[in-house]
């Protein structure tokens, strides 16, 4: 089985968090960087499932120069080799054209499987691993929380909202865009780290595809505005207490 | 049930099976839990723009190993005075023991990144640092430097598994500082040794399956590979230790004990090959101190940060707590640079003795006196064992003690700078 696990690195989300000076981006000077959290699920899932069915895992990262370092963690991982699509540091995609790099990337892999998380923890689009299906033609199901390979198809579960579950089964090739804290993940150990210098980590000037790349523009950056309110209900006891449950429920949405 | 929306092309041959509604989401835990309270890292002067890609993927394995895996054991295991037992394969697996050893299924890590995993185990406790440094740097490095292919093949991957535990005899009950004074002593006797004396203050002494012993022969000291089990080899345990405790710590007793000829460090030969041995890990001690300093000042900067006292001001907004984590801060940042070069130096093989006696006193005194402030900052909570000072503070205690005293490092520096040995 040939799966191929499409990872982002973002900033870390316990490093130094500031607005920078123009208001347009995080301000990166102390900025450390991780894998996107859903991402790390996608790889811990592909990981496992060759474990069980044996095969390749290939990772694929569209991003700046330093984003090499994600792909090298996913190879310490256990992944078997990685395509680096590199682009300007300061480049800001849209979903479709993240899409349309990584189609790029894979599609003279021939993959039965693409993962990739169901979202980024920096922008947060969640549709990238969506629109890549399409641009490939595979069939896809999102916020995957478990993957059983029957034979030449695919049985996921799907988590839905209020605790709800779905089943589904899909075709091969498929792309599952994979929810985050499924598995535990696995450490880097020091010998797979050591291993992964001699894997391959092939890379693309994402410049040199010739791809139309529409560039997404992020006008602010800016913290949630905090702000108190306070509101005294009056009335009977029962129709404050009712009053109350339907703020709570449909204001506060903590019911 | 209808699941339209989830075909978005006539061709895809989509089936939903089924929908489930469970209690609860089985996966919470990983989903929440893991993620909560990671350790995000001391580093003011951007030291970590030193280090090199693969390094701080060696830490990040250290540091999310310990937040995940040691940190929630180690309350406990101190206060019952109990190894966790149960780390010791993880820290096989993960490639930790013996970790910049080279061969034998060691990673052959370099000291710099043996350091900052150093660093990261001592942030959650010095007894389970010490527990690796033992392993790698005083059973698995005197095997690999001066012993024979068979005792390597016996025991290295063994070792570095964590299938095996291994402990270090040099300290006796007379003869600490001095170490060349020992009387334990091996005679030869038709080809086999007897082994007869006493070590104390031996780290993983009873729950070792091997002991590297030092004793005197006629031939000058030697090195022993002492297996568990051994007619006349016995342990006890060292009880009411008020430091260290999640750390075995024993006595080893030899009586007319018999010791095969092929157990014998064919290599080792001379009290240097022992001291040897103690480099290795007085550098990883220098390395680990500056994790127990890191806790200790984080602990004490979130506190002073969160409580409030005289204006409804947090402590952390007073001059004089400001001067105490200005003082930590500083301090760490110089010993993470002074360990950072001694590592380098010892990587490019130009570190000696001197040098990291320099790297083990001045970390060591750093890291006690950060526990001592951060307990002064955190008041009566300092002394409580929801924070980890007094547990840190405890145990620089015995880290300021063992692997040469803050004194006889001392003497080492000064021998170098004048020449002239003053211990006596």
């Amino acid at each position: 089985m040939k799966i191929i696990v499409s990872v982002k690195q973002v900033p870390a989300r316990d490093s130094n968090l500031r607005v920078a000076s123009g208001g347009k981006w995080l301000d990166d000077s102390d900025l450390s960087y991780e894998i996107n959290e859903p991402d790390a699920f996608a790889l811990e899932e592909a990981l496992q499932l060759k474990d069980a069915q044996g095969g390749e895992v290939v990772v694929v990262c569209a991003g700046p120069e330093r984003a090499g370092s994600t792909i090298r963690e996913a190879l310490a991982k256990g992944a078997d080799r990685g395509i680096h699509l590199v682009l300007p540091e300061d480049a800001v995609l849209d979903a479709l054209s993240t899409a349309r790099l990584l189609r790029h990337a894979v599609k003279n892999e021939a993959p039965d499987l693409i993962l990739t998380g169901l979202q980024s923890d920096d922008l947060g689009y969640g549709q990238t691993g969506v629109v890549l299906a399409e641009l490939l033609g595979y069939a896809h199901a999102t916020i995957i929380m478990q993957v059983e390979v029957l034979d030449g198809a695919l049985r996921v579960k799907r988590e839905l909202e209020d605790g709800w579950f779905q089943y589904v089964t899909l075709p091969m090739p498929a792309v599952l865009a994979i929810q985050s804290g499924i598995k535990k993940l696995r450490y880097a150990t020091l010998m797979g780290i050591k291993r992964a210098k001699m894997k391959p980590v092939e890379t693309i000037l994402a410049a040199s595809l010739g791809l139309e790349l529409g560039r997404a523009a992020i006008e602010r950056v800016y913290l949630p505005a905090r702000s108190k309110q306070s509101q005294i209900l009056t009335g009977a006891p029962e129709q404050v207490a009712a009053q109350l449950v339907e703020k709570l429920k449909f204001e506060a949405r903590v019911l | 049930m209808d699941d339209s929306h989830l075909s978005s092309a006539a061709h895809r041959s989509f089936v939903s099976d089924s929908f489930a509604l469970p209690k609860f989401p089985d996966t919470i835990e990983w989903r929440t839990g893991a993620k909560m309270g990671r350790f995000a890292g001391v580093d003011y002067l951007l030291v970590d723009s030193l280090l090199s890609e693969q390094e701080l993927l060696v830490r990040q394995t250290a540091r999310q190993f310990v937040d995940d895996e040691v940190l929630p054991v180690v309350r406990e295991a101190y206060n019952q005075g109990a190894f966790p037992r149960k780390l010791v394969s993880q820290l096989g697996e993960l490639g930790f023991l013996g970790a910049n050893l080279e061969g034998y299924g060691c990673a052959g890590m370099s000291n710099v990144e043996y350091g900052l995993i150093m660093q990261e185990l001592e942030r959650a406790d010095s007894g389970v640092r010490s527990f690796v440094s033992v392993q790698g740097a005083l059973v698995m490095y005197p095997i690999l430097q001066y012993g024979s292919d068979a005792q390597k093949e016996k025991w290295l991957p063994r070792l570095q598994s964590g299938e095996a535990i291994g402990c270090f005899g040099l300290t006796e009950p007379d003869f600490g500082s001095n170490p060349s004074g020992m009387r334990t002593r091996a005679e030869k006797r038709n080809g086999e040794w007897l082994l007869n004396g006493e070590k104390t203050w031996i780290t993983n002494g009873s729950v070792a399956e091997i002991a590297v012993v030092w004793a005197r022969t006629s031939e000058g000291i030697r090195g022993f590979l002492v297996e568990k089990g051994t007619k006349g080899y016995s342990t006890s345990d060292i009880h009411g230790k008020l430091s260290m405790r999640c750390s075995v710590t024993s006595s080893l007793h030899f009586s007319d004990c018999v010791i095969p000829a092929e157990n014998q460090l064919p290599c080792a030969k001379g009290i240097k090959a022992a001291l040897a041995c103690l480099s290795q890990a007085r550098h990883g001690i220098g390395w680990g101190v500056i994790g127990a300093a890191m806790d200790c000042y984080e602990t004490a900067r979130t506190y002073t940060l969160t409580r409030k006292q005289f204006d409804d001001k947090p402590l952390a907004g007073h001059q004089l707590v400001q001067e105490k984590l200005v003082w930590m801060i500083t301090e760490i940042s110089k010993a993470q640079l002074l360990a950072l070069h001694v590592g380098r130096l010892k990587d490019s093989g130009k570190a000696d003795a001197a040098h990291i006696s320099m790297l083990k006193r001045n970390n060591v005194a750093m890291a006690l006196e950060c526990a001592r402030i951060s307990r002064d900052l955190l008041g009566a909570n300092g002394i409580m064992d929801e924070y980890p000072i007094m547990r840190h503070l405890c145990n620089l205690e015995t880290v300021k003690t063992y692997e040469g005293t803050d004194h006889i490092h001392a003497l080492v520096i000064g021998e170098r700078i004048t020449g002239i040995p003053a211990y006596r």
